[in-house]
């Protein structure tokens, strides 16, 4: 676990979290030479830390383990969050799981299916590109594409992403190609990439962190299909392994798993260390040089609030991709359970058209973006089995099983617009198991994010009835709020992507913005934000792959104090 | 012998279990021994270590080691965490720092004691009244079913495969995985 209250433990840098960004941000330091401590509140299931060549293997095709069991953490019972919609529900409508990523060493990137595309250059302009919108605060990052694609590139390199250079006409340049091909389409990707091409738009192989071949002395993925939300038993998925190994190896690096981050220790504007409550119940403070926060875009705000930083924008813009679902029911069966979830995706409705302008005005909206579209369908029994109502009929429904083996998806993951109501702050009663006020959501989508969902939405089902699909259902996360809503429910008001940003907003005026230009608190600069919780927007790609090359420049950055 | 549930409570549940999954043309949860499945849940902590989550990585069923018969400990944090979910908080100080933890113990205890002695002499439609009359508790019930049906063998239930075998799925294949023909074809 760790060794518990000692002396003469100098560390340059205490990394709180060991997902993609923390990770990232331990071997950037690691390499420039730095001692740094990872401390991770979650169990170690990834690395064998005594032997950081050896791999754990305690991942497994349990849907039952990783789903109703909460194998990854965090466990609602003792690590709730809270939610309303805005401040008229009152203090809270809702206490349990928001949007939770793992809780675990490695964090979120063991549960995903690790689809890691780059973003556009538009991503980081698109103040200056599409203009402002009212009642959201679209900003330009305070970088742009060039300076972040040397860092993609290692990104790619080290997680090991699978893909083929030159199939996204929209792509941004890249100095080099994919480190590995794709991987086998599956076949209701096929249908509807197929389909989709018919229609005008460009789909891809979706750039995805599992191996295709052999790939940083881990086998290349055997098509298991339990992905989305399960660590991969054969470590095929680039989750941040290698990044870990590689910081462990160089010696100059520890992980104390199942030790938790209480408070950043501030004084006089700088970081001196940081308290920490394992589980024997020791609390000690470990001082440090500098202080990484890499929670994630809740857990972040969560503990700079406990440390006591203020910042009027600290928690504000929370972002989580509006997702729109269209789901198309298929006459043949189409096998979604074999493959890694995700083989196509396209990126056609992140690009201003005609079409997209006409319903911006329709809207009474300048602009309207969606996101990237993920070729999917549904894999999970268990949870097929609780779609259908209980009682007489059962059996036959899974036997045919219309929500499961004959559904395929396009899945958008929309753009989400920073809004200052949406936010993250300390709930005023709700408490974790360690006696801590939990995180509270306050978050409700901004009618950009809905017209775009209703324009969007239309051509997806158009796309699946091209692909044969004999009828289909649209939905959408978060779904609108009714008197019945079922906020426990897999679709509810709470934003169910696990895609969460912005609230700790990097830019170059602190009164504008949280973190600087490089990650940095302008309210302690010797407390580098390495997660998505810096994102000034939030693009309509799945976070990770900029979460880890932004990472790596900014930890560099830091190290070399610029 | 259920590990947690009285003969009678056992009797009641697995009639309960059998309205809300039937064995029609096919198997339903008598079959598939889903009633042992939330037994095995309800008393996770008479093993040690709890039935809460099967090792791995593998099940031996598509090669491998049957490493799902083996169960993982739990960190304080976690058996801490599910005592509540099972146990309830029992006035516990630990348990109760957003107040009071109704167990699924007491849950179930309470459920299966308001359908009564008598529910599994019923008709199959007076036994779907009364269940719909407790729905909160069908519900739990039912969401229970459906993991001890299609859920790994190991923790219970889907006794012989029955519940994969019913929709033709291989369930957890590693390492064998599937070939990229069987991805990519039909």
């Amino acid at each position: 676990m760790n060794p518990g209250p000692g002396t003469a433990r100098d560390f340059d840098a205490i990394i709180v979290g060991s997902g993609p960004g923390g990770s990232a941000a331990a071997l950037a330091l690691t390499e420039t030479g730095r001692s740094v401590l990872v401390v991770e509140k979650g169990r170690n299931h990834l690395i064998d830390l005594d032997d950081p060549r050896r791999l754990i293997q305690r991942y497994s095709n349990d849907e039952i383990k990783f789903g109703p069991r909460h194998f990854l953490g965090p466990d609602p019972i003792v690590e709730p969050r809270t939610f309303r919609i805005s401040e008229a529900d009152g203090d809270r409508v809702f206490v349990g799981e928001v949007n939770s990523v793992p809780a675990t060493v490695g964090g979120g990137a063991v549960h995903a299916d690790g689809k890691v595309p780059r973003f556009l250059e538009e991503d980081f302009r698109l103040l200056s590109e599409r203009g402002p919108v009212e009642g959201a605060e679209v900003v330009d990052w305070p970088l742009c594409y060039d300076d972040l694609e040397p860092f993609y590139e290692q990104a790619e390199g080290l997680i090991g992403v699978s893909g083929a250079a030159g199939s996204n006409p929209f792509a941004a340049p890249r100095s080099a190609p994919y480190p590995m091909p794709p991987g086998p389409a599956m076949y209701v990707a096929r249908l509807t990439s197929a389909a989709a091409e018919r229609a005008g738009l460009h789909p891809y192989p979706a750039p995805t962190a599992a191996n295709s071949v052999p790939y940083g002395g881990r086998p290349a993925c055997n098509n298991c299909g339990f992905c989305s939300f399960f660590g991969c038993p054969i470590h095929a998925k680039g989750d941040p392994v290698a990044m870990l190994q590689r910081a462990l190896l160089s010696g100059r690096a520890q992980i104390w798993p199942e030790t938790c981050a209480t408070r950043v220790v501030i004084e006089h504007g700088r970081a001196t260390g940081v308290e920490l409550l394992d589980q024997a119940g020791r609390r000690w403070v470990e001082p440090a040089a500098s202080v990484v926060v890499a929670a994630g875009a809740i857990e972040t705000p969560r503990l700079l609030l406990l440390s006591g930083v203020e910042h009027p924008l600290l928690g504000r813009y929370a972002m989580f991709h509006f997702q729109t679902y269209v789901a198309g029911h298929f006459p043949q069966r189409l096998h979604v359970h074999r493959g890694r979830a995700v083989t196509h995706v396209h990126d056609d409705h992140l690009v201003s058209d005609l079409a997209s302008r006409a319903a911006a005005a329709a809207a009474g909206l300048p602009w309207i973006r969606g996101g990237m579209v993920e070729h999917a369908g549904a894999s999970l029994p268990i949870e097929e089995a609780k779609l259908y109502p209980w009682g007489s009929g059962h059996g036959a429904s899974m036997a045919a099983s219309p929500m499961r083996d004959h559904l395929g998806a396009l899945v958008m993951q929309g753009e989400d617009l920073p809004q200052s109501g949406n936010r993250v702050d300390l709930d005023p009663a709700v408490r974790d198991a360690r006696g801590l006020p939990v995180a509270r959501v306050t978050y409700g989508p901004h009618r950009h994010e809905l017209a775009a969902s209703d324009h969007y939405s239309g051509i997806l089902t158009e796309v699946l009835k091209g692909a044969g699909a004999e009828w289909t259902v649209t939905a959408t996360s978060p779904m609108p709020a009714t008197p019945l809503t079922p906020y426990g429910d897999l679709i509810s008001p709470i934003p169910a992507s696990r895609h969460v940003m912005g609230t700790a907003r990097m830019g170059r005026d602190p009164a504008d913005a949280v973190c600087d230009p490089w990650g940095r608190l302008f309210a302690a600069p010797n407390v580098l934000v390495a997660d998505s919780s810096v994102f000034p927007t939030s693009a309509g790609y799945g976070p990770t792959l900029t979460i880890v090359a932004l990472a790596l420049r900014n930890a560099a950055a830091f190290s070399a104090g610029t | 012998m259920p590990v947690f549930l009285t003969d009678e409570e056992y009797t009641i549940l697995t009639s309960v279990c059998s309205r809300l999954i039937p064995s029609e043309d096919g198997p339903g949860a008598t079959e598939a021994g889903v009633v042992d499945y939330i037994d095995t849940l309800l008393g996770a902590f008479s093993y040690d270590p709890p039935r809460i989550w099967a090792a791995g990585p593998y099940s031996g069923r598509h090669g491998g080691d049957p490493g799902f018969a083996e169960f993982l400990t739990l960190s304080p944090l976690e058996e801490l965490a599910w005592r509540s979910r099972i146990e309830g908080s029992l006035g516990l100080a630990e348990r109760e720092v957003n107040g009071p933890v109704v167990g699924l113990q007491q849950r179930y205890r309470e459920g299966v004691a308001a359908l009564g002695s008598g529910f599994p002499e019923l008709s199959p439609s007076e036994q779907d009244a009364a269940l719909h009359a407790h729905a909160e508790f069908a519900a739990l019930v039912f969401e229970h079913a459906c993991e001890g049906m299609y859920g790994a063998p190991e923790y219970g239930g889907n006794r012989d495969l029955v519940g994969w075998r019913l929709i033709d799925f291989a369930g957890d294949v590693q390492p064998r995985g599937y070939t990229d023909a069987e991805v990519s074809e039909p």
